[in-house]
């Protein structure tokens, strides 16, 4: 695919020439607040959900940020916001130095041909009585473009760019499996050539062995067209696979927020650093040496944070910090003030924690992890495998 | 039909399930969605059963639970508990068992749970049936079963709705509901898949607990390999409707021996892998299982599955190895009793093959 270049290339290179100073997409302050209403025979709103609650983030021209949290964090509104799907309550989002949080119709029409948006769900987001190239070609005609070649090619090329058959163009969705059909949203979302693509859980319908398919081909589109995207999951270890930057939501909030290696490898928030540890991984628990892998037992030896409770309601957040009613470390501090997301000492540019008694940097390579609460084993630590 | 009991000599295992098929007659013809199932599981161990969508183990839970719709599935194949044959048993005699000796916690706590009943009713329900205790005998236990399963103030909770409680509240109610009768085998059917993370963690080991503190089997079905690593001793690897590997998890997870299992740990990304590789998917998807009707004549010699060989075949690597050609296509191949595969290769093959084809693994340059 290296010499399939378009436009696109060259818009990518620009991005990376152009380096962190401009970035694609500013987000400050941005919230959703749902109303909730209440009362009979009048309605009255009695109260506000916050989806999301204040949040800034940038992404910068053919860079993968991720944005990863449990459910009813706020994630997914935070996509469709970006891509102007849902309306803001407040805040602003800038795209390429335009502020289009509140541009109308007719204005926003050629930036919405440049942000696209991939969903999580292959069965409900395609229509089924479209055939493939409809669907396809769906974003084309509805923006009047005529690409060199036709509107035809465009779609078989494309189909070709996700690895589907060109020939498939007359067939109907329900022929297709559930990765053949995220590869065809895929594609649809790429006919417009955008430059920041919203995939909000675009793998997590998928089976494994289908879904690394998938989330391979979204690594080559993002490496050989340069596109951007808001890479939004539950999945720790999907997000770790393909973002570059990666922002941790927690009930509206970004917690963390930084480069991929320094937010996995020396996580500062308790939240973040929990989530890590309750991953579950398939390797084999207990510590009878190290396995066939050679990861020197760091699999083994996990560490394991059990979080007690539940994230409480948006509708009714905690103070402060709103992670504390979980937290380990939390103190009165951390129910009268609301940390602010800063830049801690010992962490690497861009790494912005919000936490008033943030974790110690476990600077000594975690290649596995730390040990807070081993699995029962007598078996030594990592490190002494040869 | 060879005993999936491990040595010889050794009595019937607490469950025993052999050779089970499970086939539902659709207007377009029949599928297979379990294809010749056995296995084994002793008491107060858990067995992970693991596969895809449609490999057939959320059909084989419901089948252990006797649950298919007598009409729409046909079940075949031996189902004993304890020594009581389950398959084609009367359904009074099923009743019997469900709720009180067999129970199954489900996916989706929501839709497992009725809106319109309170939890404390609901978690009593099989006690009072099961045990003619007294309703309020009943509501006392489901007040023991919630403070059990970990739910603060249980006393004041019992009288409330399912849709007071947050999704990991609710799949704890699920969970009570099903020990109410202290069960002798627990079915969880992806008891976690709906649930964050962080609660994950929390329902798996509060089931290892339980499973501890009451000593019941429990079949664990799930798609992810990482919750059977925690969880489960055993493991059973399912592919369209077969069972393609078995082990100890500890050792399926170390040296797989099917190319599925193989593939499927591969295209897991992990914490601990590189994160600038890329994965490695295995090709194509699974088959299907439907068999059309006999329009065309050409059924299966042995009357079965929509495969003659193995269902693998179209996505393996590694079937060029096998000596022999057409074995592959022609010849299914047979899980042995114990730790095994249900693959042709020969394991000195296999050990070549694997090695040769090494894969960028976690942690290897």
């Amino acid at each position: 695919m290296e010499g399939d270049t378009t436009a696109r290339a060259d818009l990518g290179a620009a991005g990376r020439g152009a380096g962190r100073g401009e970035p694609l997409l500013r987000v400050e302050g941005l919230a959703k607040h749902f109303p909730v209403m209440a009362g009979f025979p009048v309605r009255r709103r009695v109260g506000a959900v916050r989806a999301v609650d204040g949040v800034d983030l940038t992404v910068h021209a053919g860079e993968v940020f991720g944005l990863v949290g449990e459910s009813g964090c706020g994630k997914s509104t935070t996509g469709r916001m970006i891509a102007r799907l849902t309306e803001p309550t407040a805040g602003t989002i800038t795209y390429r130095g335009l502020d289009i949080t509140r541009l109308g119709r007719r204005r926003l029409r050629p930036v919405r041909s440049e942000i696209q948006m991939v969903f999580q769900d292959p069965y409900s987001s395609l229509n089924p009585r479209q055939t493939v190239g409809t669907i396809v070609g769906g974003p084309m005609e509805v923006n009047g473009i005529d690409p060199p070649g036709g509107r035809g090619r465009r779609v078989r090329e494309l189909l070709e760019t996700v690895g589907l058959s060109p020939d498939h163009v007359n067939r109907f969705p329900h022929e297709f499996s559930g990765g053949q059909r995220q590869r065809i949203g895929i594609a649809r979302a790429l006919a417009l050539n955008p430059r920041l693509i919203v995939a909000d859980e675009p793998v997590s319908a998928l089976d494994v062995s289908v879904q690394a398919q998938v989330v391979n081909l979204l690594r080559e589109v993002q490496r050989d067209l340069g596109v951007a995207f808001v890479f939004i999951a539950h999945d720790l270890a999907v997000v770790r696979h393909f973002s570059q930057r990666v922002a941790v939501m927690y009930l509206g909030r970004i917690v963390e927020v930084g480069d991929r290696d320094s937010v996995y490898s020396r996580p500062r928030h308790p939240y973040t650093h929990a989530l890590l540890s309750a991953v579950p991984e398939p390797v084999a628990r207990d510590g009878a040496g190290p396995g066939p892998d050679g990861e020197g037992g760091g699999g083994s030896v996990r560490e394991r944070i059990r979080l007690a409770g539940d994230v409480p309601s948006p509708a009714d957040p905690p103070s402060g910090c709103r992670f504390r009613t979980r937290c380990w470390k939390a103190r009165e501090r951390c129910a009268a003030e609301t940390p602010p997301l800063v830049r801690l000492e010992g962490d690497a540019e861009g790494h912005l924690t919000a936490c008033h008694f943030p974790e110690e940097p476990t600077t000594a390579a975690r290649g596995g992890d730390v040990v807070l609460d081993p699995a029962p084993t007598t078996e030594p630590h990592p490190g002494t495998s040869p | 039909m060879n005993a999936p009991a491990g040595a010889a000599g050794t009595p019937e295992p607490f469950l025993s399930v052999r050779d089970l098929r499970v086939r539902f007659s659709t207007e377009d013809g029949t599928v297979h969605a379990v294809d010749g199932l056995s296995f084994g599981l002793e008491r107060g161990r858990t067995l992970g059963v693991v596969g895809e969508s449609g490999s057939g183990k959320s059909v084989t839970a419901l089948a252990l639970m006797g649950l298919h719709d007598r009409r729409t599935a046909s079940v075949t194949g031996e189902v004993l508990l304890d020594g009581h044959e389950l398959t084609g048993a009367p359904e009074k005699k099923l009743e019997r068992l469900r709720g009180n000796r067999v129970a199954m916690v489900f996916q989706d706590p929501l839709t497992a749970l009725s809106p319109y009943h309170t939890v404390g009713r609901q978690i009593a329900e099989p006690f009072v049936r099961h045990t003619g205790a007294s309703r309020r005998q009943g509501r006392l236990r489901a007040v023991e079963m919630l403070g059990r399963v970990g739910i603060p103030q249980p006393a004041r909770r019992v009288d409330d709705y399912p849709h007071q409680f947050s999704g990991g509240m609710r799949q704890r109610v699920v969970i009570a509901m099903a020990l109410v009768c202290n069960p002798s085998l627990l079915i969880a059917d992806e008891p976690t898949t709906a649930l964050d993370v962080t609660v994950q963690a929390q329902i798996l080991d509060l089931l290892g607990d339980l499973r501890q503190e009451f000593g019941s089997a429990v079949v664990l079905i799930t798609h992810d390999l990482g919750v059977v690593a925690g969880t489960a001793d055993d493991v059973l690897v399912m592919y369209a409707g077969r069972a393609v590997e078995r082990g100890p998890v500890r050792e399926v997870l170390r040296d797989p021996q099917h190319p599925y299992t193989r593939g499927l740990l591969d295209s897991v990304p992990r914490l601990s892998s590189d994160p600038e590789e890329p994965l490695v998917p295995i090709p194509g998807a699974p088959p299907s299982l439907l068999v059309p009707h006999p329009a065309d004549g050409s059924r299966a010699p042995d009357g079965g599955g929509p495969l003659r060989g193995c269902p693998f075949l179209p996505r393996c690597a590694f079937s060029g190895r096998v000596e022999g050609g057409d074995r592959c296509r022609t010849e299914r191949p047979v899980l042995p009793a114990g730790r095994g595969a249900a693959c042709h290769l020969t394991e000195r093959q296999r050990r070549t093959a694997f090695a040769e084809e090494a894969r960028p693994r976690p942690g290897r340059p």
